[in-house]
């Protein structure tokens, strides 16, 4: 370890701006690559299916037209 | 072209399909009258070229020690975009009459025929550039010892400049309005020829010998010679099968 | 081995086989993503020894140089990929080009932002005409330009082979470039200091840097998966597999 305490680790030696400036943007481009293509990859698939079952109910149009 | 007769036969599939050279030439003799027709066109890059070389005295300073050290790089990042513009419109006309596509169709090897219209292309617009540049190297306080070296380095530089830009030109051939999409894909690609360019020209303004440079310009000219009608052939045949 | 490596690329050119291969995948790379990535981030940032000259400003050497080596990395595969799809007309190789061409740019994104934040306390400047940063900032307008293409190119296969091309001739050139770049810099500015070059990093260093280099790999498969996986149903909504898949769940 070479920080004695948390604040000595939040400072970096003077450099705390400049340190954890970098690693905020490098997280949040790390986990942006990661969530997004998930959350694209679920939206895709529901749109999906809400088009496969609305091509299943205009195959089956029987049980309205009989009333 | 020269024989029907040949041509016939060819068809028919007998006699032998002409070889690259033959079409090269063929070719070369189409462009050259195609492209010296349309005038307009060549005069505009010059103009482009000489009106960029101008807004830089009116946009920083037109004293002499301002102007001196920054002019081989004014010349070369103008005939760079000159060059850019110029390329813009090579392939688009033939690419809309469909003469393009009859060309890839006819089974002619296409890196010859592509070779040709860059090559005819170079001699109307990239040529006239360098004969032009001296002029402006006048007007920009380029030492005399440099001026010889910047026609020397542009005529190596514009001759990979076209070879390059020409393999941007036929990818976006079939993109509307592609001038802003080929500046972004080929400008990249541009920079070692400009690092190499301005580097002989300054050597030559300090009095070192721009040897090397220009020895690196030509060996990157070989190298676009022999990779970019390739190239160029393979963006040809993608942007005909999208029409 | 060989006969195993030529079953599963043949596999994986048919996308089905890809959805479902790569499904088995994906916890693998996430797990381990997640696990290199903590432990880089912790061992890098609390155990990691203070560099001597640039004091814990060092300590963004962490996430440089793991995007940096991605940045480059990527551009190559995607050139790699590029040939498959040319020469072996593989469709599934474009899918996997064109999820890896916005992970590039954000990588060469994050390489160009912390060496412009470290340049900060150690030249002095936020942006420096420094030789690797500079090489650095071509790439990506070279990025911009492939994703540029695939935006402007109407038909996707059309698209797919145009962006294969320019990613070639890209792969080509970015030598040239690096090279000419490092001539350019030498001749202007005489070797001043370098962000990361240094002399002899000791193991304590080192060790989790490497860590964060493969945390950073793995986590690009795991997000190339995500990504292809999406686009592989997009393209394949048509299909009979896609709809079976999808009404099981």
């Amino acid at each position: 370890m070479s920080f004695d305490n948390l604040s000595d680790f939040l400072a970096m030696g003077g450099h705390g701006l400049y340190v954890w400036s970098s690693f905020a943007l490098g997280l949040l481009i790390l986990i942006g690559n990661v969530l997004l293509p998930w959350l694209k990859l679920k939206a895709t698939r529901n749109q999906l299916q809400r088009e496969y079952r609305r091509q299943a109910n205009q195959n089956t149009p029987a049980s309205a037209s009989d009333t | 072209m020269k024989s029907p007769a040949r041509f016939e036969a060819v068809v028919q599939g007998q006699g032998n399909p002409p070889g690259d050279f033959a079409v090269f030439k063929a070719a070369l003799l189409r462009e050259w009258r195609l492209q010296v027709r349309r005038r307009g066109d060549l005069l505009n890059p010059l103009v482009f070229f000489a009106l960029v070389v101008v807004l830089f005295p009116l946009g920083i300073s037109p004293t002499q020690e301002i102007l001196a050290p920054v002019a081989p790089g004014v010349l070369w990042v103008a005939a760079l975009l000159a060059t850019l513009m110029s390329l813009d419109a090579l392939f688009r006309p033939d690419l809309l009459d469909g003469s393009l596509e009859q060309t890839l169709v006819s089974g002619y090897p296409v890196a010859p025929l592509a070779l040709a219209k860059v090559g005819v292309h170079w001699l109307l617009s990239g040529l006239p550039l360098v004969f032009l540049s001296p002029f402006l190297g006048v007007m920009l306080y380029l030492p005399w010892q440099a001026q010889g070296v910047l026609m020397l380095s542009l005529l190596l530089g514009s001759l990979a400049l076209s070879l390059i830009g020409s393999i941007g030109a036929a990818l976006t051939a079939g993109v509307g309005k592609s001038g802003v999409l080929m500046t972004l894909l080929v400008l990249p690609l541009y920079i070692p020829i400009l690092i190499f360019g301005t580097g002989a020209m300054q050597a030559a303004i300090v009095g070192n010998p721009p040897g090397a440079h220009l020895a690196l310009l030509g060996a990157l000219v070989l190298l676009a010679l022999s990779l970019s009608p390739w190239a160029i052939a393979a963006g040809l045949k993608i942007a005909v099968s999208g029409e | 081995m060989w006969k195993w490596l030529t079953t599963l690329y043949h596999r994986l050119g048919s996308p089905k086989w890809f959805y479902q291969i790569t499904g088995r995948w994906l916890p693998w790379f996430a797990i381990s993503a997640l696990v290199l990535l903590s432990v880089g981030l912790v061992w890098g940032l609390v155990y990691a020894p203070m560099d001597y000259q640039q004091g814990n400003s060092f300590r963004i050497i962490y996430l440089h140089v793991p995007s940096a080596i991605l940045a480059q990395s990527i551009y190559v595969m995607m050139a790699i990929a590029g040939v498959v799809l040319l020469v072996w007309k593989m469709k599934m190789a474009d899918v996997v080009a064109q999820s890896m061409a916005p992970i590039g740019a954000g990588m060469t994104f994050m390489a160009l932002a912390t060496g412009a934040i470290w340049g900060v306390p150690t030249w002095g400047t936020w942006w420096m005409w420094d030789a690797r940063l500079t090489s650095m900032l071509i790439l990506f307008f070279l990025y911009l330009g492939l994703i540029a293409l695939r935006e402007a190119l109407k038909p996707q296969e059309v698209a797919a082979k145009a962006c294969a091309l320019l990613a070639i001739v890209g792969v080509i050139n970015i030598p040239i470039i690096k090279y000419s770049v490092d001539w350019w810099y030498t001749l202007h500015q005489p070797a001043t200091f370098t962000l990361t070059q240094k002399p002899a990093m000791p193991a304590s260093m080192w060790l989790p840097l490497l860590i964060m280099v493969l945390g950073f790999y793995a986590l690009l498969g795991w997000s190339v998966l995500l990504r292809a996986r999406a686009e592989v149903l997009l393209r394949e909504r048509k299909s009979g597999w896609v709809r079976e898949t999808l009404e099981k769940k």
